[in-house]
């Protein structure tokens, strides 16, 4: 039997992905982790990036934006507040959403948010990574 | 006895109020079948997110965080979550009298964020602070309303400005059950849970990345708007099953009515019938 575990990826809307992999990749605030089952317990936050879901026979990609995961032996729960499908993204919204942060960033007028753009920037940069493939 | 017109033009007036309130309970029945589809969905986040929370103050008992004491501040600040719109029974009212009636919340010393216009008034004019007042948002909450909403009231709290933070919706239940509740955000405390026996091994040796303080400095707001969230789900499911319950007894009590005015009328016409023969036969005789 593949050494399978329970990957559950839950949003406020609804239950994203619910279903078994093989092996799960992500960003975390620390850097980019990849979880085999029977891992540690772990309990880390996520930064902006792609979740990649390897499962018996195929791999999916989706966003995942932030929220925080809880890894256990023979489960994965990741509780994201923002995750979508790369069919789910708008491109445009995304490409517009990265000009206007790489002009902020540009910028650098004393009163802007320069952490608040650069999250947005690389929000829009996973988008279109993903996206552009 | 009323005259026939009088209870005629009753009628008509009974007629079409319950016509509306037969209107509006559909219009609601409707709207509560999409609001519970939301916010049953959207339970599973908030069980985990409470599940995880409590796991990790479980293991960390000795955790000191800003979070997990209440502020240098005496003042309070609740999170009223009611309606727009009227005419939902009891909804509002008990919201608001749940607030007033508590002692923890003393008029002088809460601020009052309000989502919902009828919580709104009927707080201001009982002498409390509106400090904010988001009521827009329970038209379509958002995860983003909240999420905004939590933000301010941590920086708030961060800056010593509050120094506890309550939340006031109605949680749903079913169609027919909806209670009014009060629950405590911060600081965190923890209900000795029911049922709580099981603990969950794998729990006891959980690592945290970068560390526990920081994970709960991240995942504290998280919650925080996962609560506010699922409130507001909520409150939009109660607030449109206490409509639809309002409405179909307002639907029942005009169908009484027009019953007994029914009755009433067919009186009348016989009463005016009978009188008018009399006075005709009254008439014959008398020429004859």
């Amino acid at each position: 039997m593949a050494d399978v575990m329970r990957l559950r990826v839950i949003t406020p809307e609804k239950s994203f992905y619910e279903g078994e992999a093989t092996m799960v990749e992500l960003t975390t605030s620390e850097g980019n982790i990849g979880v085999y089952p029977r891992h540690i317990p772990l309990t880390a936050v996520i930064a902006p990036g792609v979740l990649k879901i390897h499962e018996a026979s195929e791999t999916k990609e989706a966003t995942l934006m932030s929220g925080f995961l809880t890894i256990e032996p023979e489960e994965i729960t990741i509780l994201a507040e923002v995750c979508e499908w790369p069919e789910e993204i708008d491109v445009k919204r995304a490409e517009e959403a990265k000009i206007r942060a790489e002009r902020r960033l540009a910028d650098h007028g004393a009163e802007i948010d320069v952490v608040r753009a650069e999250v947005a920037l690389k929000r829009a940069m996973v988008r279109l990574e993903i996206v552009g493939k | 006895m009323a005259s026939m017109r009088d209870i005629k033009r009753r009628k008509a007036s009974i007629q079409s109020t319950g016509q509306i309130t037969k209107a509006m309970k559909l219009v609601s029945t409707v709207k509560l079948q999409k609001s519970r589809n939301k916010a049953e969905s959207s339970k599973p986040y908030f069980r985990l997110m409470y599940e995880t929370i409590a796991d990790m103050l479980k293991h960390s008992e000795q955790m000191e965080h800003k979070y997990l004491k209440a502020g240098a501040s005496d003042r309070k600040a609740v999170i009223a979550i009611t309606s727009n719109r009227g005419l939902a029974g009891g909804y509002n009212n008990n919201i608001v009298k749940l607030i007033v009636g508590d002692d923890n919340l003393p008029a002088d010393k809460t601020d009052v964020y309000a989502i919902g216009r009828k919580g709104r008034d009927s707080l201001a004019r009982k002498g409390y602070k509106i400090a904010q007042d988001d009521s827009e948002v329970i038209n379509a909450p958002l995860y983003q309303d909240a999420a905004d909403l939590s933000r301010e009231l941590l920086e708030a709290f961060g800056q010593g400005e509050i120094g506890e933070i309550y939340l006031a919706y109605t949680s749903f239940k079913n169609t027919v059950v909806h209670n009014p509740t009060l629950i405590k955000l911060l600081p965190i405390t923890l209900e000795e849970e029911e049922g709580s026996g099981e603990p969950r091994s794998a729990q006891a040796l959980m690592n945290y990345e970068p560390n526990a303080e920081e994970v709960l400095d991240m995942i504290i707001p998280k919650y925080m708007s996962s609560l506010i969230y699922g409130a507001l789900l909520e409150a939009v499911a109660s607030e449109n099953g206490a409509r639809m319950t309002a409405m179909d007894s307002a639907t029942n009590n005009a169908e009484e009515m027009l019953e007994k005015l029914e009755l009433q009328y067919n009186r009348a016409r016989q009463g005016a019938i009978t009188q008018e023969l009399t006075e005709i036969i009254a008439g014959a005789n008398a020429i004859s």
